[in-house]
């Protein structure tokens, strides 16, 4: 896990989570409240197969669009030794107590769970063999399986899974520690390209998104909060709101003070999403003054530029002596980095359907992660947390913003308040107003180099968000990033400001903005010693070996880098000439267990910049499970990230965000959409996720990449008109 | 008001205000949630949806203007030969991530195929670019469209 995660108590609760129960409690035998076919033998909680030999899987993370409702059941059917085409995914219910951690983020899930699924599949296997060894009166050491049968070879029997099942559910399984996985030479599903099981929903436009749900007297809800974050409702006119056609009531939601939380605002429930828009935009609110209204961007940079300036806070980290360094440098290099705020953007605007009734609370929420949502209904709502139940539906973009869960706690307090079923949904305005942004940030460097030319010192003076010890969310840093532990002078340096806007993960937090500073300036001091960019690098990393202590999320290991990053220059043809006008810029990364290494070819032409083609190298360990979804991740985070580069910020005047849509705070088009070209590199290191660790080397790569075709440094994002 | 529309080759009667988006009618009235809610204001193409043949933002089109022009949806257009092929494509080169933006996407690469059944590069990026995803799926959309007209990926 990266620094940021362990500094905030939240995320390093869902790692401890996953980790304590990984393998552990997920075996219980306890059942979803899924409902089942007639005949199925249940053979754990993520397994039944019917009498036909048809196969459900329960995939017990939410699925966002990482792939990750196909990926997962792809190991509990390998292990289980079932033809892919005989199963069936189906969306675990959020319940904790029966799977576990239950969480899309951090890009952890193959990390997790990619031994304990394969153990439920192959408990899942030893039961079949089980029940058949009984009824042949056999030892089940001498029976085999192919997919979807036992076979017992000496006498040439065999026993479909879907004849076996139910006597199977009626075993004690073994010890899934005891069993024996299959050697990866053997595997005949993981590896192997798979597509999601709702494709056939999604290109027929059948309801599988939160929005699509449609419950029985469901009503349909807007709520408007305070521009200015948090503020209270000081006066409104409802009346205007209740004379709209459809609309069946409006009302003051009182809500609290936590910008995670329930905030303050108003209701407007209609029979239609329509109606109830219409008659939001008839209210007149006045809003209560509030203390962070007079924070805006102008007065960040300034009061960033007076603390750049200024002696840090503290120090985070501190290794030799690094002003004896510059002092000792053939060359010392300086420069200054920002990064605005951006917001995450989905395209399925949050929302959520919530129906509380008799003090019982149900909810249809597309939520990376349910748990913390149930905590804040049942704060909120006065309700037993057992009395809530949560149905995880398919997620139309997470990127981390649907980690929060506030569209959840105000649906189910509209539910109560309104006494019928609502599915609340935000107006684009909303969700890009009420987002829980990217932190913007600052970095002052200086670097000395050597008469060779080699890195002797680096210094870091961050400038971010928080107060006194403490970091806002997602904006604080990890003091062992690279080039961290690999030079001997090294300090990073601290200095922060208050904030009173919500800031939460977004896609790689903060390495997808560390990414763009480390590796630009790491750029910057190639070009100052002389050297390439891709020998600096590869001089910088050294011998290969682990930086940090095994088995930690922060230790880095060189070789793996030098390895994605040789394989990187090896495809794009690196060190090729290229005309004028057209440079290749190389970065790379390491976030979320994951190596990744980039080269973009870019050309500017009166200003207008063109991204010919993008390389990709990734090091995620032994093993691709899905290499359809992973080229899919690799490409997607990569766009993901130039997008945000050319274009994204949010900034903020009177407390509020100025962007509102995608007019004001763009996504990547398809004209600006390069080919991204993806390989793998396998190591000898567990399979780790692939959500994220693509994204941050992009922005860099790209920003290198201008560089080298125009002389252009860009220190500050988004690159905008800075071209022009 | 009442309106008569011509959805998916079948004949609906709905009771909305006159202003009421396409978008709404379908989704909420109808129950055709297949078309896309991504921001109200044709800056995204997820709602994106056939009237007599051509890509329009349902989200802008209030209901009263539609009149007896024929509507075709995301859970209709596959009845289309080109539809299906385009739908076929899409499975085939396994285009979604989310999701999310694909009946949009689907909707106007339909109306392009329609229009011009080998489009190049170009023609395929003028006609696809007002559609948004979020998860940035182009390479797989263009790669998809370009197999529905039979160029090879
Ligand atoms: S919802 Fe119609 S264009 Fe975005
Ligand atoms: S696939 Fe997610 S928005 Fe396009």
């Amino acid at each position: 896990m990266d620094g940021e995660m362990l500094r905030d108590p939240t995320r390093r609760l869902f790692l401890q989570t996953g980790a304590a129960l990984g393998g552990g409690l997920m075996m219980s035998f306890s059942l979803s409240s899924v409902g089942h076919a007639a005949g199925e033998g249940t053979l754990n909680a993520y397994v039944r197969i019917a009498p036909d030999g048809g196969v459900t899987i329960v995939s017990k993370v939410p699925e966002v669009g990482q792939g990750i409702k196909t990926s997962l059941p792809m190991l509990i059917a390998e292990e289980l030794d079932v033809e892919w085409s005989a199963v069936t995914v189906e969306q675990a219910i959020a319940d904790t107590k029966v799977f576990g951690r239950q969480v899309a983020g951090g890009s952890m899930a193959t990390t997790l769970e990619y031994d304990g699924l394969r153990r439920v599949g192959a408990t899942g296997r030893a039961l079949l063999i089980a029940a058949a060894a009984a009824r042949w009166g056999v030892p089940a050491e001498t029976c085999a399986t192919e997919p979807g049968f036992v076979v017992h070879g000496p006498s040439k029997r065999r026993l479909a899974y879907g004849e076996l099942a139910q006597a199977a559910s009626a075993l004690t399984p073994p010890d899934p520690k005891s069993l024996t996985l299959k050697d990866p030479k053997a595997f005949r599903i993981i590896g192997q390209p798979h597509r999601s099981g709702d494709l056939d929903a999604i290109v027929t436009g059948q309801p599988v998104y939160g929005i699509d749900v449609r419950v029985p007297g469901m009503l349909y809800a807007t709520f408007a909060k305070a521009p200015t974050f948090g503020a209270r409702v000081a006066s409104v006119d409802l009346a205007p709101a209740k004379a709209v056609a459809g609309v069946k009531s409006a009302f003051v939601v009182e809500g609290g003070t936590a910008l995670t939380g329930l905030l303050p605002g108003v209701a407007v429930v209609a029979d239609s999403w329509w109606a109830a828009r219409k008659g939001r935009n008839a209210l007149e609110i006045q809003w209560a003054d509030h203390p962070t209204k007079a924070q805006s961007s102008a007065g960040f940079a300034a009061r960033a530029a007076e603390l750049s300036k200024a002696a840090p806070h503290r120090t985070l980290r501190s290794d030799g002596d690094v002003d004896a360094a510059f002092k000792g440098a053939a060359k010392v290099v300086s420069a200054a980095y920002d990064y605005p705020f951006i917001a995450h953007a989905n395209l399925e605007p949050q929302n959520c359907t919530a129906s509380f009734k008799d003090g019982k609370v149900e909810i249809w929420a597309p939520t990376q992660n349910p748990e913390p949502g149930r905590k804040l209904v049942a704060a909120a709502l006065g309700v037993a947390e057992t009395d809530i139940t949560i149905h995880l539906v398919r997620v139309g973009g997470g990127f981390g913003r649907r980690l929060m869960n506030d569209y959840m706690v105000e649906a189910a307090m509209i539910s109560k308040l309104a006494g019928a079923p609502v599915k609340l949904v935000w107006t684009r305005e909303d969700d890009t107003q009420h987002d829980f942004y990217r932190p913007g940030g600052w970095h002052n460097f200086t670097a000395g180099l050597d008469a060779k030319g080699d890195l002797v010192g680096w210094r870091d003076h961050f400038v971010t968000f928080g107060e006194g010890e403490q970091f806002a969310t997602a904006a604080g840093m990890n003091a062992t990033q690279f080039p961290c532990r690999a030079v001997d002078n090294y300090r990073l340096d601290v200095s922060v400001m208050p904030l009173g806007a919500p800031t939460g993960f977004l896609r790689a937090p903060a390495n997808n903005a560390f990414g763009f500073v480390i590796q630009c300036f790491t750029d910057e001091l190639a070009v100052a010693s002389g050297q390439d960019p891709v020998a600096f690098r590869r001089k910088l990393l050294g011998e290969p070996r682990l930086l940090g202590d095994p088995g930690q999320g922060d230790s880095f290991h060189t070789g793996r880098m030098r390895g994605v990053l040789d394989l990187v220059a090896e495809k794009s043809g690196w060190g090729r000439k290229t005309s004028k006008g057209t440079g290749l810029g190389v970065a790379c990364h390491y976030s979320h267990l994951g190596y990744v290494a980039v080269v973009m070819e870019v050309s500017v032409s009166k200003g207008a910049l063109k991204i010919h083609k993008v390389w990709a190298a990734a090091d995620v360990g032994s093993q691709i499970v899905n290499p359809s979804g992973a080229e899919q991740q690799v490409q997607g985070s990569i766009l993901d990230a130039i997008g945000a580069t050319l274009h994204q910020a949010i900034t903020f005047e009177n407390g509020a965000a100025v962007q509102s849509s995608f007019a004001d705070h763009p996504l990547l088009r398809m004209t600006e959409a390069p080919p991204v070209e993806v390989h793998f590199k396998l190591s000898d290191n567990r399979p780790t996720g692939l959500g994220e660790p693509a994204y941050p080397p992009a922005p860099a790569a790209l920003c290198n990449a201008i560089f080298a075709a125009t002389g252009k440094r860009i220190r500050s994002l988004p690159i905008g008109d800075q071209l022009a | 008001m009442a309106f008569t529309l011509t959805i998916n080759g079948e004949t609906r009667s709905v009771e909305v205000e006159g202003d009421t988006p396409l978008l709404w009618v379908l989704r909420d009235t109808l129950g055709l949630v297949g078309t896309k809610f991504g921001c109200g204001a044709a800056q995204c193409g997820a709602c994106t949806v056939h009237i007599d043949g051509a890509p329009v933002r349902a989200c802008i089109t209030p209901v009263r203007r539609v009149g007896d022009k024929k509507v075709v949806t995301i859970e209709g257009v596959g009845k289309d030969p080109v539809g299906a092929k385009v739908q076929d494509a899409w499975k085939t080169i396994d285009v979604p991530q989310c999701g999310y933006c694909q009946a949009g996407q689907i909707m106007s690469a339909t109306a392009l195929l329609t229009a011009n059944p080998k489009p190049d590069d170009a023609a395929i990026d003028e006609a696809m670019n007002g559609n948004l995803c979020r998860c940035a799926t182009y390479i797989r959309i263009k790669a998809a469209i370009k197999a529905a007209s039979g160029q090879g990926a």
